[in-house]
């Protein structure tokens, strides 16, 4: 369609309506149409967005309606913090836990990631993580800790959608979503002939499930679980639907029966 | 006093209180269609429909079932509270907004931000629903190409060429536990023994910085020193990043620099700029506001 140039195509136009002078008026009705159109696109355009503006914007009306307003909180939190919950959500623009759970500043320490994945322990790859749920956990002590899946996940697409047989065509990207490869073999077992987008919606509870899993390869994650002071959640923000879901892991030791 | 609910009624199960004799009073499921009158207690009125999880029942039957949680139904209650706020104040009111969102994201800004509790970039910059790509990782480092592969890198990898943001905000900011760790930690030849210094050590270039030209301030004041010398070292080394570099060099991405004192709440920014000939890059327009 966008093959001519705009010369061709208006030379084009002018042909047919000598040959067919009975579209004079549908094609003037379409050309005003198409005139309004790209005046609004061309009037967007117009006002570029200033990251400066906005942040000075943001922050200012922050510091009026939010610090201000509360001193005592502020005053509080600059001394330290003691948030009851460790959130790991996904970087998409779209889920911040600040808005989706209404976090208020000193609620949760939050990591925020692609498709909010949480690796298995290890003491050299990816120790960020490791470093923040120590931090969490042994030092914050929080009491829950809470991975938030979404819906139209776009880490969670390129899990189901990369091939992951080594041969890498991004940098980091791939060998970051195999991480919850263990879902997709899982979502690919049961639900092999579903739409590619239902088994995405899958894919997206099951890798929480993997991630929570992860959680307790952590020493110190798995012996505040045996002991009761640390708690283990997933969670689903649908915002197609714009519902919410949630449950929890279980993990303890009954106690001993002689038998 | 029993009833039986059926068919469309018990669909809305979610439905917890209704009026009986004039006053509000919760149901308490007995079965799976039969449903009492319990005594009111606090009266929260649930919009008639929610996509949340089924009532579970009265918290006596739920604490019976489930006595090794016992914080789990508090928890749900509170994640409900939370979330029904946001949906009456912010998703509905915009669904418009929202339904388009629901279908593609495309964000201007990356922000690479603290774990920290307090300093959410949502909340301290303004951003809204899909304005803002956030990683979020102890004491926002960012690590060189050349460490090989973090949570954070991929996530960067990820903003820049698929989502094509056009700016990257690195936020730092006062009070932060990581850099104090790592101001703290004393012997660097041993091997950190934590994950925590592990990770922290990633700032080593900025400590040294500090320490060459503060030594006499206070431990706090050197903190506050530090935040700020990492925060440029993380900038820096998102230019280690071809993909970051060249887009950069061609203006397609700006980089800024942001420090947030909690204590008086101001706003520190700058600007990554680089000359157009030499491969230099140099701070530019720094701003204070407070």
């Amino acid at each position: 369609m966008g093959s001519q140039s705009y010369e061709d195509a208006i030379e084009a136009l002018k042909k047919l309506i000598i040959e067919k002078d009975d579209l004079k008026t549908v094609a003037a009705a379409k050309v005003e149409q198409l005139t309004a159109e790209l005046k609004k696109v061309s009037s967007l355009n117009g006002k570029s967005f200033d990251p400066v503006e906005r942040i000075k914007e943001g922050f200012v009306t922050f510091k009026k309606e939010k610090y201000e307003t509360n001193p005592a909180l502020y005053g509080e939190l600059a001394k330290g913090q003691s948030p009851k919950y460790m959130v790991f959500a996904c970087s998409d623009s779209r889920v911040c836990p600040s808005h989706v759970l209404n976090f208020q500043p000193g609620d949760a320490f939050v990591v925020r990631n692609i498709a909010n994945m949480v690796p298995p322990y290890d003491q050299v790859k990816y120790a960020g993580v490791g470093a923040a749920i120590e931090y969490a956990v042994l030092h914050l002590k929080v009491e829950n800790i809470v991975i938030i899946g979404h819906s139209a996940c776009g880490g969670i697409k390129g899990l189901m959608s990369f091939a992951l047989d080594g041969n890498n065509s991004t940098d980091f990207i791939e060998d970051w979503v195999k991480i919850c490869l263990p879902a997709k073999s899982k979502v690919l077992a049961e639900a092999e002939s579903s739409a590619f987008e239902d088994q995405c919606g899958r894919c997206e509870r099951e890798a929480v499930n993997v991630s929570l899993a992860n959680l307790l390869t952590y020493p110190f994650v798995r012996e505040g679980v045996v002991k009761g002071t640390l708690a283990l959640k997933g969670g689903y923000y649908d915002f197609v639907k714009g519902a919410f879901e949630l449950w929890e892991l279980q993990f303890g030791l009954s106690p001993i029966r002689p038998i | 006093m029993a009833l039986t609910l059926c068919g469309r009624a018990r669909r809305l199960v979610s439905a917890t209180s209704i009026y009986n004799h004039g006053c509000l009073q919760r149901l308490q499921q007995t079965g799976s269609d039969r449903f009492q009158l319990g005594e009111a207690k606090a009266i929260r009125l649930l919009p008639r429909r929610t996509n949340m999880v089924q009532e579970l029942g009265s918290r006596e039957e739920f604490m019976q079932e489930n006595i090794d949680t016992e914080t789990s139904y508090d928890f749900l209650d509170e994640m409900r509270q939370r979330f029904l706020k946001f949906k009456r104040q912010k998703y509905l009111p915009q669904i418009e907004k929202f339904q388009a969102l629901a279908i593609a994201q495309s964000p201007k800004v990356m922000v690479i931000g603290c774990a920290d509790s307090r300093v959410c970039p949502s909340y301290v910059l303004g951003f809204q629903p899909g304005e803002a790509f956030t990683i979020r990782n102890v004491a926002n480092l960012i690590t060189p190409i050349q460490n090989g592969p973090t949570e954070t890198n991929s996530a960067l990898e990820f903003a820049v060429t698929t989502l094509q943001v056009e700016n990257i905000i690195v936020m730092g900011h006062s009070n932060c536990g990581g850099i104090a760790a790592l101001m703290n930690h004393q012997n660097h030849l041993e091997q950190p023994s934590s994950l925590v210094e592990r990770w922290v050590m990633n700032g080593k270039a900025a400590k040294l910085r500090t320490q060459e030209v503060s030594s006499h301030l206070s431990f706090d004041e050197q903190c506050r020193n530090c935040e700020k010398e990492s925060i440029k070292d993380s900038v820096m080394n998102l230019i280690t990043y071809p993909w970051i570099r060249d887009r950069v060099k061609r203006g397609e991405v700006k980089i800024h620099g942001c420090y947030y004192n909690l204590s008086d709440c101001s706003l520190e920014k700058w600007r990554l700029s680089s000359d157009k000939n030499s491969n230099e890059f140099y701070v530019s327009n720094r701003e204070i506001w407070s």
